[in-house]
């Protein structure tokens, strides 16, 4: 949208545009905490709608308290060990994950009769609610962290597994024809044109099997454990201590952010060869 | 090994027949009796309607589709499975596009385990005679659409074979680029003179790049309906040679031969 040139003021140089969007970030951020500060915390505002003036502060927690306990936890170092578990249950569940997702899709996109054979029940698990397994994975795995990562795994594993499945199909069957008249047998293929495929299908659904992986891993905390944010939330959640649990919302926020940008990282370096959208570089 | 004086590639009585997937009557005969030899150093275009059928006919030669019934021969060898003598130039892109340029060259002979440093120094070398020399590191995408076919050109002669099968392979470039790369091809086949079936249905690029060309009937049921030989000197130049009065001559002959056949192909593709 192109503004009328009569607008050229003061606004037209600040208005939030491509060079100083960061800053409107920024601002968008500060002005929403804000807005929470003010409604929330007792005696800003007359009570609207709570009879009492604490109440919003009770169910919604206050800002500046949030942020306090997060200096709280870092600062005193109580957060890491928990930290440090649900991220390690997160990448536990994303490398089993993937890998089976990889090695079994890989497999019954190759076999047309076991991909005919288990079709109806791949569909089954996928479309089962399974975050509904975490209490079965506790029972079997125990409050220790293998409960979390396999209800990770259990997350991540469809994502990878239809999208390797996916690119096993789409391989163009020039290149295809073309690698077999060049002489590769069918392990070569496979490394060669199957998995590269495959890989840059696994690569797009990066950015949600990260996520999913640590969904799995909070979920599964929250549902019991003795270690993890996922626990922090829980234990505080029991005890109506409601601006800890903002803050250990806070917290897995910026992680999954962090976590986000490191799959955005790796799939730039693995991903060379894919054109980006509006590339030009050519000869 | 071969027999003696066996041509190198023999498509005899070739018919191909597919059967439509919902039911059996309606079958497609894209080939029918078609007999076609190239021999040993033999540069042979074949020149048809459109959807007559003439990849139809690379894929029997290569070995990706087995017909329906005759015989391919290669070097008076019945063929079993993919040719291995055989080298393949697709119409459509076939790079994987994963792999450099240079890593798209020396795939063949990583294939037949040859050591990397090896296929490297090779795929250099090709490189370097098809004009890419410096561009190796180049993924597919960052190429255009000229280097992209000196690449696969690069990596079907890398391996040698004795029989280059091409499939309109310059049909997508623009008109220069395409001469250019018709003179390369001519340059690197004179070098060795291997067996060319190049599939055009661009009658002039037939002429100019060939020893003999085949007409092919319209489909369905395409077969050869004519052999012209192309008796012009080499070495050529593709866009000079056009202008010879006995390029002219040729050219009249065979499209006078064509003609019949590409109007039947044109009504039959305006009824579809």
């Amino acid at each position: 949208m192109q503004e009328p040139e009569s607008s050229k003021g003061p606004w037209a140089r600040i208005r939030p545009q491509q060079g100083n969007l960061l800053v409107w970030q920024v601002l968008m951020m500060i002005g929403f905490f804000l807005l929470w500060h003010v409604l929330a915390v007792p005696g800003i505002l007359p009570p609207i709608y709570f009879d009492d003036a604490s109440k919003a502060a009770f169910f919604f927690g206050e800002p500046l308290k949030v942020f306090a306990r997060v200096w709280e936890w870092f600062y005193s170092g109580d957060i890491y060990a928990h930290l440090w578990v649900t991220l390690w249950e997160t990448f536990l569940a994303f490398v089993i994950g993937t890998l089976s997702g990889l090695v079994i899709g890989l497999w019954l996109a190759l076999n047309p009769v076991a991909s005919a054979l288990c079709d109806p029940y791949i569909k089954a698990l996928n479309s089962m609610p399974r975050v509904i397994l975490a209490p079965i994975f506790s029972v079997w795995f125990g409050l220790d962290i293998a409960s979390k990562v396999a209800l990770g795994v259990t997350l991540v594993f469809f994502v990878v597994f239809f999208n390797v499945y996916q690119g096993v199909r789409e391989v163009s069957p020039t290149v295809l024809a073309n690698a077999r008249i060049l002489g590769a047998n069918p392990k070569q293929l496979l490394r060669y044109v199957y998995v590269p495929s495959a890989m840059s299908w696994v690569f797009a659904s990066l950015h949600n099997s990260v996520g999913l992986a640590f969904v799995g891993a909070v979920v599964g905390e929250y549902l019991g454990s003795s270690r993890g944010v996922g626990y922090l939330i829980l234990q505080a959640e029991g005890t109506f201590d409601i601006n800890t649990v903002f803050a250990g919302i806070l917290v897995l926020t910026a992680f999954a952010l962090v976590l986000d940008l490191l799959v955005t990282l790796v799939e730039r370096r693995l991903m060379v060869w894919q054109p980006r959208q509006g590339e030009t570089e050519r000869i | 090994m071969a027999l003696q004086g066996a041509p190198a590639l023999a498509l005899e009585n070739i018919t191909v027949t597919f059967a439509a997937r919902d039911s059996n009557d309606t079958r497609y005969t894209a080939l029918k009796d078609a007999t076609l030899t190239v021999a040993p150093g033999e540069f042979v275009s074949v020149v048809g309607p459109t959807g007559c059928g003439k990849s139809t006919l690379l894929n029997v030669a290569v070995g990706l589709l087995e017909p329906s019934s005759g015989s391919v021969k290669v070097f008076g060898e019945p063929l079993v499975g993919l040719n291995q003598k055989a080298g393949y130039l697709f119409q459509t892109e076939a790079l994987m596009p994963w792999r450099t340029g240079l890593d798209n060259v020396t795939a063949g002979l990583e294939f037949r385990g040859v050591s990397r440093e090896e296929a490297v120094r090779r795929a250099e070398d090709w490189l370097a005679r098809v004009g890419l020399a410096g561009h190796g590191h180049r993924y597919p995408h960052q190429l255009s659409g000229g280097m992209r076919r000196r690449v696969a050109l690069a990596q079907t002669l890398i391996l040698d074979p004795q029989i280059i099968l091409m499939d309109e392979p310059f049909s997508a470039l623009d008109i220069q680029t395409r001469q250019l790369m018709e003179n390369e091809l001519l340059e690197l086949w004179s070098a060795d003179r291997k067996s060319v079936l190049f599939i055009t249905h661009d009658l002039e690029e037939a002429i100019s790049l060939s020893d003999r060309v085949v007409v092919l009937s319209a489909g369905p049921g395409t077969h050869p309906i004519g052999e012209f030989s192309i008796d012009l000197p080499r070495p050529r130049d593709v866009a000079e040679i056009r202008l010879t009065p006995r390029f002219v001559e040729l050219h009249t002959n065979i499209w006078h031969a064509m003609k019949d056949e590409v109007l039947k192909g044109y009504a039959r593709t305006r009824i579809q």
